[in-house]
């Protein structure tokens, strides 16, 4: 079985992107930020907001129902196992676009009851741990009546749903800004799937999860970049999660140019991604029918 | 005779392109597109699919037109495969690629490392070996290229050369700047290490062709025929007992060889890469010996014996 693994869970069935393991580049999982959600999901996830290599624990389900095996696209960006071109004939497979709610009854079946009681917990869970930490946000900040010092208390529960890099934050505002889009974020997009999976979909849930990140996606990315070009300074000096030379593996990393060129991949990801949730909402939300261009 | 005819249509509009009256029954689906060529000398043959279902698979070139489920006229739909390339063409540039990056890299050409290691040599034997391996390699590549390998497909999509030399062309920069680095440590264990992992990568490299050479003799030239490969006499042949795709096996043996010469991780990561990449390509071709082949020897594996 060529599926790769708990990642096939994620993608969603509608994908205008061909497959793809959507494994997130290595090195953007050390960054633990912002930053692999979005790459994730222009990878094969774009609903936007990652989950996986973040969440690699539960990255045995996430809540989309998962599609059919596909044939790994020579297309895929970032795709680094589709490197050299494919013995057949060229034409790659990308994934047909089937619509998200489609069939909802054939997938439960196809998935097998233990798949869905499981997706369906951890959609709960997923739901119920975002919404305690919206919780925890908006009652630190009535007490305090300041957001300074809001990332320290959030940091263990905030990194028990996203493993986050030790990136010493260096500016707790832009820390502030990615945080509340992806609470938001992540508490709509996993009610939407919980509701989904029990087959119970609230309209509001429905347009909640298509209209909110229209704000929300460039709020979050303006958040995840600030903050990681606020660390850019510590980074440098400190060296940290740089391997020198020489060494007996023969290896070199250097952080801080790791997470420039990572910076710089939000400027083609970000686009496809955004464009990518806004064709799905005119198909979803205005039912209108959108030829995918092919190959 | 009756004579034919043919409307193709854009598989995605059903848009009529094309009207050939005067097709004779015996015509192949590749004097087929000749002819609609002429009509739409954008869309070159190689870039044409030919299908008698818009979602359906591709007709061969070789398939005749009344061999076909189709009346007097036969409805075709068509669909570009965009811009192609031929193989042979991406294969040597991407081969020569690392051939030649490597080499800057050997001779420490200026800009590459600091100024005062310019053109100089490396003091360890086994940076000189790895440059002699990785050289032979490549080289071997082209060569195969060139006089042995018998392709199944003229083209592949013109995007591919770009993505291919990509990572061709970047792993062997990675892995070539860390081997020729003034800073590089050779391997923990010494000669006897080195010796062992060259036997590994000879072994390994004329098992490669030794299986090269097999697959060449099992299709004539020109043709496309595809047959189930058996061990012939020689020995390292004899893997196709446990494996439909021994080329690929030997492949990865030759990458963990140069790895543990040069006992340099970035070679280990290329080696992991190609060897997922490989896997892939043998689970595929592996699924369409048996597809094709009723009598397909049970023992064989994709590419690791009785494992993967």
């Amino acid at each position: 079985d060529r599926r790769p693994g708990p990642r096939a869970a994620r993608a969603p069935a509608s994908r205008g992107r061909g497959g793809g393991p959507g494994r997130p580049l290595l090195p953007l999982r050390a960054a633990g930020l912002a930053a692999p959600r979005l790459l994730r999901a222009a990878h094969g996830a774009p609903d936007g907001g990652g989950g996986g290599s973040g969440r690699r624990r539960f990255s045995g389900a996430l809540g989309r129902t998962p599609p059919a095996p596909l044939p790994l696209s020579s297309t895929s960006p970032g795709c680094a196992a589709t490197m050299a071109s494919s013995e057949e004939d060229g034409t790659n497979g990308g994934a047909s676009e089937a619509g998200e709610e489609r069939e909802a009854a054939g997938k439960r079946r196809r998935r097998g009851l233990l798949a869905t009681a499981w997706l369906t917990f951890y959609n709960i869970a997923m739901t119920a741990g975002w919404l305690v930490l919206a919780i925890a946000m908006v009652r630190f900040y009535m007490e305090k009546g300041t957001h300074k010092g809001l990332y320290r208390s959030i940091q263990k529960t905030l990194k028990f749903f996203q493993t986050f890099a030790l990136l010493e934050i260096q500016n707790e505002e832009s820390v502030v800004l990615f945080l509340v889009a992806w609470t938001v974020t992540e508490i709509t997009r996993y009610s939407f799937y919980t509701f989904s999976l029990l087959d119970h979909l609230p309209y509001f849930v429905k347009w909640a999860r298509y209209n909110f990140f229209i704000i929300l996606y460039p709020v979050g990315v303006a958040g995840e970049l600030l903050t990681i070009y606020a660390a850019l300074p510590y980074v440098k000096k400190t060296g940290m999660f740089s391997i020198r030379l020489p060494n007996k593996y023969n290896v070199s990393f250097d952080y801080y140019y790791f997470l420039l060129i990572t910076m710089a991949s939000y400027i083609p990801l970000f686009p496809q991604l955004y464009f990518h949730m806004l064709r799905q909402r005119r198909k979803v939300l205005h039912g209108e029918v959108i030829v995918e261009k092919d190959d | 005779m009756k004579h034919s005819e043919v409307e193709i249509l854009d598989a995605k509009t059903r848009e009529k392109l094309c009207f050939l009256d005067k097709v004779e029954p015996q015509a192949t689906i590749a004097e087929i597109k000749n002819l609609f060529t002429k009509s739409h000398p954008q869309w070159y043959p190689a870039r044409q699919s030919l299908r008698l279902d818009p979602k359906g698979k591709s007709l061969k070139d070789e398939d005749v037109l009344q061999k076909l489920p189709v009346g007097t006229t036969a409805t075709l739909y068509f669909r570009d495969l965009g811009a192609q390339i031929s193989w042979v063409t991406v294969f040597l540039t991407e081969y020569a690629g690392p051939l030649f990056i490597y080499l800057l890299f050997y001779f420490r050409v200026p800009f590459i490392y600091g100024h005062k290691y310019d053109f100089t040599s490396s003091r360890h034997t086994v940076v000189h070996l790895a440059c002699i391996c990785h050289s032979f390699h490549y080289i071997k590549r082209l060569l195969e290229t060139l006089f042995v390998h018998r392709f199944s497909h003229g083209t592949m999509p013109l995007r591919n050369i770009f993505k291919n030399c990509t990572y061709y062309w970047g792993f062997a920069a990675w892995m070539a700047y860390y081997i020729n680095h003034p800073l590089y440590t050779p391997p923990t264990y010494g000669a006897q290490q080195v010796k062992l992992a060259l036997a590994i990568f000879v072994i390994c490299q004329l098992g490669n062709f030794s299986i090269h050479m097999a697959l060449r003799d099992l299709r004539p030239a020109g043709s496309k025929t595809r047959k189930i490969p058996y061990p012939t006499k020689n020995p390292f042949t004899w893997l196709f007992l446990l494996v439909s795709c021994p080329n690929y096996t030997y492949e990865v043996g030759s990458w963990i060889g140069f790895a543990i010469m040069t006992q340099c991780l970035p070679v280990a990561l290329f080696s992991l890469v190609g060897f997922t990449q490989m896997t892939i390509w043998a689970k595929g071709k592996h699924r369409s010996y048996l597809k094709e082949f009723r009598d397909y020897p049970p023992l064989r594996m994709p590419i690791i014996p009785f494992l993967l």
